[in-house]
């Protein structure tokens, strides 16, 4: 497989398998995401969902099989080097600093500095309030108060910053941790038009949910879990919830 | 949301939700955020009728007093600029009000030494450069022992409470110990134009680390590790190398705070700290920042350390017993965190709605 491969997935797991000692924890798993392709992850509680996505976001290495980025080979030693690559992770905790405006959370740890009166060094807020604006407009979300600490946001809108991060700093597939959890449904909607948005401009999204309503509502694929196997993977138009049930529980 | 067809997308556009910018939320606000300074023109407000009433003078106007009550604030100041970083990070730093007596002493110890091989003022920059660095020292084993070996802050910094002390005292031989150098004793009580020498100096090093807190990375980074922890680790902050850094410089502002002291009273003591360190706290705490860390600013904390030497000065000037001093303080920290849980209880109901 070389690099100039136009028709390789975005993402692609060969045969990755996770094991903590005796645990196997992930055994032999494969799965592709496209670009502008969203697929859901789902399987109960300890199917391997979380293991992973820990894997393909480099918080641990897999014990075996391969992930490709455009069809070329690729190992992380830490998540740090998967962002880098373009694949951002968001959890369902929310990783941001809630008492920032929303440009100091896209810029978090990568701030723009500019020269005050020509020489001392500032960070350059006004660039960051910009591209929070550009940025989130872009997800269609549009915000006033750019000057605000993100604290004064919604739930969903909170989202939104983490995944306009993820968008600012060009990532190419953003896997999401079960992103309409702890959410009102207004704001489940929200969350879902932004991966429709994410979808539209060509990226790929893993989507990991309890919830099929979502799963369905957002996805272009499902790929089930049990037990750290991969029980099945179907298309969202040729399945329905029942199916999607069976595989996950062992019908 | 009820039951989609599968091929169904979800509603495309959801209009974004009001932004909570109402008038009432941000004037309750912003009384938290300036509490500080009403607490300090209040205070100034009560002293001048009551000066006017008890003696027919007045207090605020009368430039001796401005000058008593910016050196008072000078050594607490010096020390909550420090305590600021560390609060708005999450943690607290105990060991300040020692190492700020550890520096007192090797200011005066060096200062000395260094007065018999070279000129006085440059064994008087030797001797600040000196405390400066050597506070900087217990500085470095907090910040290690918070970040490398997880330490708790309040345990870490109280170990070093202990350590700094005992050093202080040994160095000293369990007295004071004079400066015999007529530049320093001029750095501690000169003037220029009527400003102390001391206040032009913490004021410039306040604007420095107001500077430090508000305009660079470090700041940034601090804020959003008091915030959120795991937050600024996935954003890639080094938090091992700032708390470590972050520790070294609240050592630092104490050892500033500690030859200053020297300075001022021409010796270096040991305990010259140690009623100070609450002092500190206390500033940031009535300056508006959280002991949950995330918040708070340098010229909130210059307020609140103004507003404990108003107090503290202010009741001396009335001829009022000076232990009220206490209770005033005390009252003012309890008046100004409750500001602080009333503004959160107000804004925490309107984000869960």
């Amino acid at each position: 497989m070389n690099s100039t491969n136009q028709n390789a997935p975005l993402l692609e797991v060969r045969n990755l398998s996770k094991h903590f000692g005796a645990v196997r924890a992930l055994n032999d798993f494969s799965m592709a995401v496209r670009p502008g392709e969203v697929v859901a992850l789902a399987g109960d509680n300890g199917a391997g969902k979380t293991t992973l996505i820990k894997a393909i976001s480099g918080v641990f290495q897999p014990t075996g099989g391969e992930i490709l980025l455009r069809g070329q080979p690729v190992t992380f030693a830490t998540p740090q080097e998967a962002r880098e690559k373009g694949i951002e992770t968001i959890y369902q905790d929310l990783a941001l600093a809630d008492n920032l405006s929303i440009g100091a959370n896209i810029f978090l740890g990568r701030e723009p500095m500019r020269k005050a009166f020509g020489f001392l060094p500032v960070l350059d807020r006004k660039a960051m309030a910009e591209a929070a604006k550009a940025t989130m407009g872009r997800l269609d979300f549009h915000v006033s108060r750019l000057e605000a600490p993100v604290s004064n946001f919604s739930g969903g809108q909170r989202q939104a910053v983490a995944i306009g991060r993820a968008v600012y700093w060009d990532a190419q597939i953003l896997i999401m941790d079960e992103p309409t959890a702890a959410l009102g449904v207004p704001e489940q909607r929200k969350v879902i038009s932004l991966i429709h948005q994410l979808k539209a401009q060509g990226r790929g999204v893993i989507f990991i949910s309890h919830n099929l309503q979502d799963i369905f509502a957002v996805s272009d694929r499902i790929v089930v879990l049990r037990r750290g196997i991969q029980a099945g993977e179907r298309k969202i138009s040729e399945t329905n919830h029942d199916e999607v049930v069976k595989l996950m529980v062992g019908g | 949301m009820t039951s989609t067809s599968p091929a169904q997308p979800a509603e495309k556009h959801v209009a974004p939700q009001a932004d909570h910018g109402d008038p009432a939320r941000s004037l309750v606000a912003r009384i938290a955020e300036g509490r500080a300074w009403l607490f300090l023109a209040g205070l100034l407000i009560c002293f001048e009728v009551w000066s006017r009433l008890a003696f027919g003078a007045t207090f605020v106007l009368n430039p001796f007093n401005l000058q008593s009550i910016a050196i008072f604030a000078v050594a607490p100041l010096l020390l909550a600029t420090g305590q600021t970083f560390v609060i708005i990070s999450g943690g607290i730093d105990l060991s300040l009000g020692f190492i700020m007596g550890l520096a007192a002493v090797i200011a005066a110890h060096a200062t000395n030494m260094a007065g018999a091989a070279i000129p006085l003022p440059l064994a008087m920059l030797a001797g600040i450069l000196a405390s400066v660095i050597v506070a900087g020292v217990p500085g470095v084993i907090n910040g290690l022992l918070i970040s490398r070996l997880k330490v708790p802050p309040f345990i870490g910094t109280l170990g070093m409470f202990g350590v700094a002390r005992g050093a202080a005292f040994l160095l000293a031989g369990g007295t004071t110990v004079p400066v015999q150098n007529s530049w320093f004793a001029l750095l501690g009580n000169g003037k220029f134009y009527g400003v102390p020498y001391l206040v032009l100096i913490t004021a410039v090093f306040v604007i420095v680390m107001h500077y430090l807190l508000s305009q660079t990375r470090f700041g940034q980074h601090n804020y959003a590790i008091g915030a959120n922890v795991q937050a600024a680790r996935r954003a890639g902050i080094d938090i091992r190398g700032h708390i470590l850094r972050l520790y070294v410089l609240s050592a630092m502002c104490a050892g500033l705070g500690g030859a200053l002291y020297a300075a001022r009273f021409t010796a270096g003591a040991a305990q010259a700290g140690e009623p100070l360190l609450l002092d500190s706290v206390a500033a940031v705490v009535i300056g508006g920042a959280s002991l949950f860390g995330g918040s708070g600013t340098i010229f909130g904390t210059v307020a609140g350390a103004l507003v404990i030497a108003v107090i503290q000065y202010g009741l001396v000037f009335v001829n009022v017993e000076p232990f009220w001093q206490f209770i005033a303080v005390g009252v003012v920290i309890i008046i100004s965190v409750l500001i602080d849980q009333a503004q959160r209880r107000f804004s925490g109901a309107r984000q869960d709605e």
